[in-house]
Order: structure tokens, then sequence, then C-alpha cells
């Protein structure tokens, strides 16, 4: 039975938060699409609140000090990410967008991603589509088609089971997207002998 | 440190505080800790000397001034210990960005003028207290003062005997390397082969267009041009023509190198293996900042450095030529350090605003306190670089006034350096070259009865 690594990467501001809530959700139910796979999954969760000094710190001093960067190694040598975050004036908060600000620009290319966000209203639900989605577009990840908002009256429950039924669709697009796939690679080591000697280097331009 | 003499068994280091005891029983932490033992030993005054400070001190409180000092009197102190050796197995100087910055404490901002005289004078004093390199870096926009690196590096020249003059760096990137060759071969002969230089790409993004360039191209141009500024001092006649600069066709760089020997160069990279394969290719020298990221890049860096170095065929990975820089500010008394130094690290250009300086100096080689702090943390750099041939500390920045950075300078000359000298000599195998020098090379260049025009039909 193959093995996966699931990051999650909650930013959530409170505790307990929502955004932690519905990434732990989330989390739980690919977990659970990969065992109806015939595959066993492992979460790490990383609380970006955590590494909320560690953030600034890295933007100023140029470098992820050793806290920080068990959290980047177990974002990037995951292979599926959980990305949730709270819409902050129309966007995902800020907190949020410096950790993937931090990770090198070739870190998630090809990662599976699972878009999550959270707000008081589903007034913001788009952010998910508008903002969310074209970050990791960039970053050159592949965000799963369903992404999942949830707002306030979300967990209210009255019998819906809305916000489950988006849960499990997400997770089993999600799961359906490791399955098949080799395990994920560590990036390349940037200090192995260099496969393009340096008479090319020199010659060949 | 406890020793068991009878049993033959290896010491063991045995530490105790309020709430635990511990012992320590690798070899390399009971190295340090002998090493540091010995230190303290050969600093410490004897007993009757300390009874009478003791004495003195307590007179003192009951007086409620203060002590008068009492010297240390040991046959080796800090102070003297190796001074007079000057072996130059390792050598230990100084370089500098040239920045103008405010002093926070005062909100005084040196004029450019006092700035580049204190660069002088920083140079000088250097060479007084017995340093072996004086290296400035290379920038083209404010708040730097240090365009025109061969201007003052030629006046230094002028006024000093001894002192290598060296960049921290020159911009293979962006700088003509036509004129790299003329300004420093020149500089050569003015200062009797007293020059070495270290180079580098730059990281400021519209320098590049300044000058023509794209910093897209950083490698492709420190490649291109390091590999012209070769051949120019190494051919009489040079045609040449590449992607980055309009060729050559039969032209002479005047005047040649002195001897016949060019300049020895470094290459200086934080973080990119390519700088490092290409020092490793000729088998230059590599050179890590050191300064600013945590020591397990260095690490990296240097190791991809020393590896590709023996696999080019230079030599074992232990004879390549490694250079490290460092940042130190030092008082007697740590917490005085801590204290003097904090409102300049707190604001300092690059890293300010960041990290605390308690964080910093544990993420960081920075070191905030007393000498023997300095000593001890220096001494460990070897640990994950292996024997090195340079040290380089970063003493004039950040708005820090002239007369706290030639105090500095004297600590480290007198203090730091002579132990360091020492204790990096003891270790150092015999097989592990010196730091390259104008005699070095020539001397070399004679031995090997080769000259520099057949080394040039090989690379």
């Amino acid at each position: 039975m193959t093995t996966r690594t699931i990051a999650v990467v909650s930013a959530g501001l409170s505790n307990p938060s929502s955004t932690r809530l519905l990434a732990d959700r989330l989390a739980t139910a690919t977990v659970a699409a990969l065992r109806a796979r015939g595959e066993d999954a492992t979460v790490e969760v990383v609380e970006l609140r955590e590494h909320a000094r560690d953030l600034a710190d890295d933007l100023t001093s140029g470098f992820a000090n050793e806290s920080l960067q068990a959290a980047i190694d177990a974002v990037v040598g995951a292979d599926a990410v959980i990305a949730v975050t709270p819409v902050f004036s129309a966007s995902y908060s800020g907190l949020f967008k410096t950790f993937f600000d931090v990770l090198d620009q070739d870190a998630l290319i090809g990662t599976p991603v699972l878009l999550g966000a959270t707000a008081g209203t589903a007034r913001h639900s788009l952010a998910l589509e508008y903002a969310m989605r074209p970050l990791f577009a960039y970053l050159r990840a592949v965000p799963v088609p369903t992404g999942v908002f949830a707002a306030g009256e979300d967990w209210a429950g009255g019998g819906s089971t809305a916000l489950a039924d988006r849960v499990d669709r997400a997770a089993g697009e999600l799961a359906d997207s490791l399955t098949g796939r080799p395990a994920a690679t560590r990036p390349a080591d940037p200090f192995a002998d260099p496969t393009t000697s340096f008479e090319e280097l020199l010659t060949g331009r | 440190m406890l020793n068991s003499p009878a049993s033959g068994a290896p010491d063991v280091v045995y530490l105790e505080n309020k709430t635990r005891i511990s012992f320590l029983d690798t070899e390399a932490e009971v190295h340090r800790y002998t090493r540091a033992f010995d230190l303290i030993s050969d600093m410490a005054l004897d007993p009757d000397r300390s009874r009478a400070v003791l004495e003195d001190e307590l007179a003192a409180l009951g007086n409620d001034r203060v002590a008068p000092r009492v010297p240390p009197a040991s046959s080796c102190t800090l102070n003297q210990c190796g001074s007079d050796e000057r072996e130059h197995e390792m050598q230990f100087g100084i370089f500098t960005v040239g920045d103008v910055t405010p002093d926070p404490t005062t909100g005084r901002t040196p004029t450019e003028a006092e700035r580049l005289k204190s660069l002088v004078t920083i140079a000088l004093k250097a060479e007084e207290v017995g340093l072996d390199v004086f290296a400035q870096g290379q920038h083209h926009n404010p708040p730097f003062v240090v365009s025109s690196p061969t201007t003052t590096l030629g006046y230094i020249a002028a006024k000093t005997e001894k002192l290598v003059l060296s960049t921290s760096t020159t911009l293979i990137t962006t700088t003509d390397p036509v004129k790299i060759a003329e300004d420093f071969a020149t500089l050569q002969h003015v200062a009797d082969g007293r020059v070495d230089l270290m180079m580098g790409r730059g990281n400021t993004g519209p320098v590049y267009p300044w000058f023509g360039k794209d910093i897209r191209d950083g490698i492709p141009l420190a490649v291109e041009n390091y590999q012209l500024l070769r051949r120019l001092w190494r051919e009489d006649v040079v045609d040449w023509s590449g992607q980055f600069r309009t060729p050559l066709q039969g032209f002479t760089s005047t005047p040649r190198p002195l001897d016949g020997v060019p300049p020895f160069v470094w290459h200086g990279s934080i973080r990119s293996p390519q700088i490092a394969e290409q020092a490793a290719y000729y088998g230059d020298g590599f050179f890590h900042n050191h300064i600013f990221w945590p020591a397990s890049h260095t690490q990296q860096m240097v190791e991809f450095y020393r590896r590709r170095f023996e696999h080019y065929g230079h030599g074992s990975a232990d004879q390549a030529i490694v250079g490290l820089g460092g940042q130190v500010f030092m008082r007697k008394n740590s917490q005085d350090a801590v204290k003097e130094f904090r409102p300049y690290f707190d604001v300092a250009p690059v890293y300010g605003h960041g990290p605390s300086l308690e964080e910093f100096t544990s993420q960081t080689p920075l070191t905030v306190g007393s000498p023997q702090q300095v000593i001890e943390r220096t001494l460990g750099f070897r640990d994950y670089v292996g024997d090195y041939q340079r040290q380089l500390f970063l003493m004039d920045h950040a708005g820090l006034p002239l007369k706290t950075v030639l105090e500095q300078l004297d600590i480290l000359g007198e203090e730091v350096v002579p132990v360091l000298r020492r204790e990096f000599a003891a270790l150092k195998p015999a097989h592990v070259p010196d730091a390259p020098t104008h005699a070095s090379l020539v001397a070399a260049r004679d031995a090997a009865g080769s000259t520099p025009v057949a080394e040039a039909a090989t690379r």
C-alpha cells in the first residue's frame, strides 16, 4: 500500500479557527478518500500563525529560521497540499501569501493542491477562484477543480449536507489526482555534481 | 575536564548548572572545551595577582571608586601570544561595503568625503594592528561611495607596506573585463604585487541596465567576462568575441601583469553553485560572505567547491583555497558589546528590523561579545569548512562611528587575531596550502617552469 504525505497549510488566526476546522475536515476526507482507493496517508499540518514572526524575519533577513524551514520542507516534500485561508479584504490573507512568497518559485510545480477558504458570509466565496487559483497557477501547482468555501452559516448545519458534500467531492478529486502518480520526490539537489560541464557553459552559449 | 590517565580512557567534559549535569565525550566537543580551558588558563592571573586584584576590587567597592587594573602577568596572554610569530599560515583582514549610513544613536550621517577618508584610516589601522588584508566593495548607487575601487586601493597602497589590497567584490557582471584587467594590473605595479580580487555578481537590479546588462544574465555574464579577463592577463595579444561585449582584435591589455603573474582571484557567492563551480574549474579561491545566512549554507557551498576543485585536478578537496567573511562586535564584557551594538544592529541595512540580535547571533555567524567569545566562535568555523586560508571581518558598517571601528580593530588585531593565528596554524596539516600571494604565485610559476602563455593554451 502506498503511503502519501499530505501537507495542510492553514492561515487561520484565532484559536479555535474556522479555517483550521475546514482544513481538518478536508484532510480527514482526503485520507478517507485515499483509503477507499487503497492508499494510506500521513497528514502534517502547518499552522501559519505559529510562523508569523518567522515569516516576517524571512522577508527581512532572506533566510528561513529552523522552525520555518521545517514547515517549508514539510510542504515542499508533500505529495499533495491542502491550502486554506480566511478571506481578508477580498483576498487570501497576507500571512497566507507570505508563506507562498518565501517558497522557491519552483517548489510546488506539479503538486496537486486542494483550495479552501473561509469568511463570515458567502459573498466572499469567489475569492477562491479569482485570488487563490491564479496564485497556484503561477506556482504551476495543480489545483483540483473543486475549491471549498465555508461561510459562517455553513457551520450552522440545520440538516444541510452542502458543505460536507463539497468537502467529499474536493477530497475525492485530490485523491484521484494522487492515485497512480509516483510518490513525491524532493526538489533536485543544487549541490549535486553539475550535469552541464563548465566547458559547455563556456562554449555552449 | 575529567582525565583518567590510569585507565587511559578518553577525556570527558563535565558540565553542571542549577538543574542538570551532563557529560560530553565526542572528540570534537572535548577538543573545543580543552582549547577553551587552555586559553582561559593562559589568560588567568597567578594566585598572588588574583588575590591582589580581588583585594583592590573590594577596596574599590568600599571606597566607591574604580579599582586600578592589574595587567595580566602570565607568560602568554591574549595580547602578546603569537603576535610576533607572523607565520602567515592564514590571512586575516577586514572587508568593507563602503556604505554611508546615519549613526542611529546620533542621527549623524558622514559626508562622502568623510566616509572615503575613513576607509583609508581604517585600512591604515588594519596594517598597524597586524592584519593582512583590506578588501573593499564596488557599488554604483547611493548610499555607497566605492564606485572606483582602485583609486582608493591605490592611495592605500602608497601609505602601507604589507597590507594585501583586495575587493569585496569586483562586479564581474557589469564592469568591462578590459577595464578590470587594466585597473588591477596597474594596481599590482604601484602596490608591488600586494593585490588580489574577489569576483561577485552584484544583486542590485537597476545597476545592470545602467551598464547595458540584464540581471537575468548574471551567471552567463560572470562566466564570459571572467574567461575574457583571464585571457587579457595571460595572453599578450587577444582576439576575442562573445555575447556581451564588443569584439577585440589584436588587443593588448596594458600594463601587463607584474612579473607576468596575474593577481590571484577569489570568487564570492552566497548560494549559486555555478560560481563555486567556476572557482573550482580554474583552481581559483572561493569566498563565502558568511554573514547574512546560516552557516549551513556556507558549509554546502564550500563542500561543493572543494569536491569540484578535486574533480578538476587542482589537488585534493582539502587543498582548495577557501575564504570566509564574518561579523563581530567586541567589548571586554560581552554585555557591554551587546548593549552598544544593539541600536546599530536593530536598524542595520540588509538585516535590520527583522530577527532580534540574539536570534541573528544564534542563526548566523554574527558574534557580539567578548574577544574570547569571538575567538571561540571563529575557531569553530573550521569545524564546518575545514582548514581555510583567509578570514575577513566586516567591521565598519551600519553607521558605526569611525572611533568605534578603530577601537574594534585594536581589539581584533591585538587580542583576537594573534590567538586565531596560533590556533589555526597548530591545527592545519602540512599539505594544506597557505593563502596565495604574489610572491608565492611567482615562485610557483618559476618552479613549474611554465609561462603564463603556456597556461593560457590549456585554458
